[in-house]
């Protein structure tokens, strides 16, 4: 490869059109975020910074609908995460470690239908299914719906964690005459712990900006932010909600951040 | 991603096969119950006749169906002719995930080639900063795009402050709107397929075309493009599907002229005026829409390893 003149892998603009990629990814988030802290209630001018529409988030007006909504948010997400994160720690297990089986192929079709299915069609089909069993339509009709597309999300790191400790770990427990029990609490469980954490991340993040599902399960008054914002933004967007939103969008960027860091700490190891 | 091209990752060992059936039995249950038995469902209420407020009464009608294709003229009493109305929205919303699917393409090739031709260490964090967004709230992504677009938003100042443009455009509640939400949305889904497929590109084969005297783009289009090709194909597939059912771009970026399939759907189990079976009809549409799109990836897929070993 030294020989040659020109470096035989580099396109002229493929830069450039990275660089257009990532601004356009965050232009718009890094806007939004600059007018939260406008000081100013209108979203054309600048007038100077401020913090007074984050104090209207949590004093103002409608403080008290938005506070609700995010304590349903939360509430859910993680009660919907520690509940998927549990089940899909448990199906990895059964995948990767269970050997092979005839329901394998389908079990995985099953523990990824919630990716597959578009997300307005499991809405549909969710709001018939209380809808035809008579369950009443509140939180808890919400938080069963998010701990089934919760799955997905936390089984795809805790399998691929789970694939990459290799099998003598257990085995030297056993032949020490640990029971399957003991080599399962004490050796792969801790083993998993970054999987497992990011697993229960992912999921988090993904119960919190659930918006589709949520709009369609959600009972008359019940809100949950995201639903909370859409209602707000259908009157046109205001500083106030800017401010929510750019809360939720650190929030999010450091669960990911987290995530990312703890899945990365245990490459070295 | 790399799990569900794996089949839900490789068997490892089989030290828990006495207790797999409980350890799978929770996801089961759960699935089955809250996915699987609901979806079925769906399919016996799109056969079933409307109640007047929303909900069904249990009596079997193709009256869903009928309506989705069937003109039967203002009173209803006329032979089947093609009912339009709602056979454009499908076209419509075809067209506009088609488009994004396109730009997507269009900017994430480049992106992903660039990223995957970085050293070991940099590339951790171009991916790193190509992912973020995806984990950021959708909603707030919509509306933040919306923002963006509005008449007196900032690409619109900076378009006149340039002086490109006297007047604002009007961007928001055009078709154009909804194309630009659904590619914001839905990039990174792009970047990544075609990123792990450049990654495992083997670069000699650049090498041994240019020792051919084939210039780069010829290299590029003859030799890089079909190589990387079943990413491209899954980054097309991973932003078409979803973009195909989207909600809130089209109804945030898109307004009432732009409606697609997602809209058509929640307007019939939103208030009064809803028709249930005639949205579990539509819903089925899409989502056949989609299972055949999948199938037919499935089988390209299986037949592209038959076809390389």
């Amino acid at each position: 490869m030294g020989s040659r003149k020109y470096n035989i892998r580099a396109y002229p603009g493929f830069i450039h059109l990275t660089v257009l990629c990532l601004l356009i990814l965050y232009l718009p988030l890094a806007i939004v975020a600059v007018y939260s802290f406008n000081n100013s209630p209108s979203i054309v001018v600048w007038e100077g910074f401020s913090w007074r529409w984050y104090l209207d988030v949590f004093i103002g007006l409608e403080s008290a609908k938005f506070k609700l909504a995010a304590k349903n948010s939360f509430i859910i997400a993680i009660i919907a995460a520690t509940v998927a994160t549990v089940i899909a720690t448990f199906s990895a297990t059964a995948m990767i470690r269970g050997g092979r089986f005839r329901l394998r192929t389908v079990s995985f079709g099953l523990i990824s239908l919630p990716l597959m299915v578009p997300e307005i069609v499991t809405a549909v089909a969710t709001l018939i299914f209380f809808n035809s069993i008579g369950f009443e339509r509140g939180v808890l009709s919400i938080l069963l719906a998010h701990i089934a597309f919760c799955i997905p999300f936390s089984y795809l790191p805790i399998a691929a964690r789970m694939q990459g400790i290799e099998d003598t770990y257990e085995e030297a427990a056993q032949d020490l005459y640990a029971t399957k029990r003991q080599a399962f609490t004490k050796i792969l469980l801790p083993l998993m712990m970054p999987g497992i954490i990011s697993g229960f991340l992912l999921a988090f993040i993904i119960s919190l900006d659930d918006f589709i599902i949520t709009n369609f399960v959600k009972g008359a008054g019940v809100e949950t932010l995201p639903t909370a914002i859409f209602g707000a933004v259908k009157q046109g967007i205001k500083p106030n909600i800017m401010a929510i939103s750019t809360m939720l969008l650190a929030f999010s960027i450091v669960m990911v951040t987290l995530s990312y860091l703890i899945s990365k700490s245990d490459d070295k190891t | 991603m790399a799990g569900v091209a794996s089949k839900g990752g490789e068997v490892r060992s089989d030290t828990y096969r006495d207790s797999r059936t409980w350890l799978l039995l929770p996801a089961w249950l759960t699935l089955v119950v809250l996915v699987l038995v609901p979806v079925s469902l769906m399919l016996v209420y799109s056969f079933l006749t409307k109640e007047f407020r929303g909900g069904v009464v249990w009596e079997f009608s193709l009256a869903a169906y009928d309506q989705f294709f069937c003109d039967r003229g203002l009173f209803g009493d006329e032979p089947c002719s093609i009912e339009w109305n709602y056979i454009t929205i499908f076209w419509r919303s075809i067209w506009q995930a088609g488009l994004a699917t396109l730009f997507c393409l269009i900017v994430s090739f480049p992106t992903a080639y660039f990223i995957a031709t970085r050293p070991q260490s940099t590339r951790v964090i171009w991916l790193f900063l190509i992912t973020i967004p995806y984990w950021v709230n959708l909603l707030i992504r919509t509306v933040s795009m919306r923002f963006m677009l509005r008449e007196e938003g900032p690409v619109n100042n900076v378009l006149v402050w340039i002086g490109i443009i006297d007047d604002p455009l009007q961007m928001i509640n055009t078709s154009f709107a909804v194309q630009i939400g659904l590619f914001y949305s839905y990039l990174p889904f792009m970047v990544l397929p075609i990123y792990a497929a450049v990654e495992r590109y083997n670069f000699t084969l650049s090498e041994a075309a240019a020792d051919l005297y084939a210039t780069k783009y010829v290299t590029l289009r003859r030799v890089i493009i079909p190589s990387i090709q079943p990413g491209i194909i899954a980054g097309c597939i991973l932003v078409f599907v979803p973009s195909l059912g989207a909600f809130l771009a089209p109804d945030l970026l898109g307004g009432a002229k732009n409606f697609m399939i997602g809209s058509l759907i929640e307007e019939q189990f939103k208030g009064n005026a809803g028709n249930w079976p005639f949205g579990a009809a539509a819903s089925m549409i899409l989502l056949s829409m989609v299972m055949i799109i999948l199938t037919l990836y499935a089988r390209q897929q299986s037949k592209a390893l038959g076809a390389g070993s």
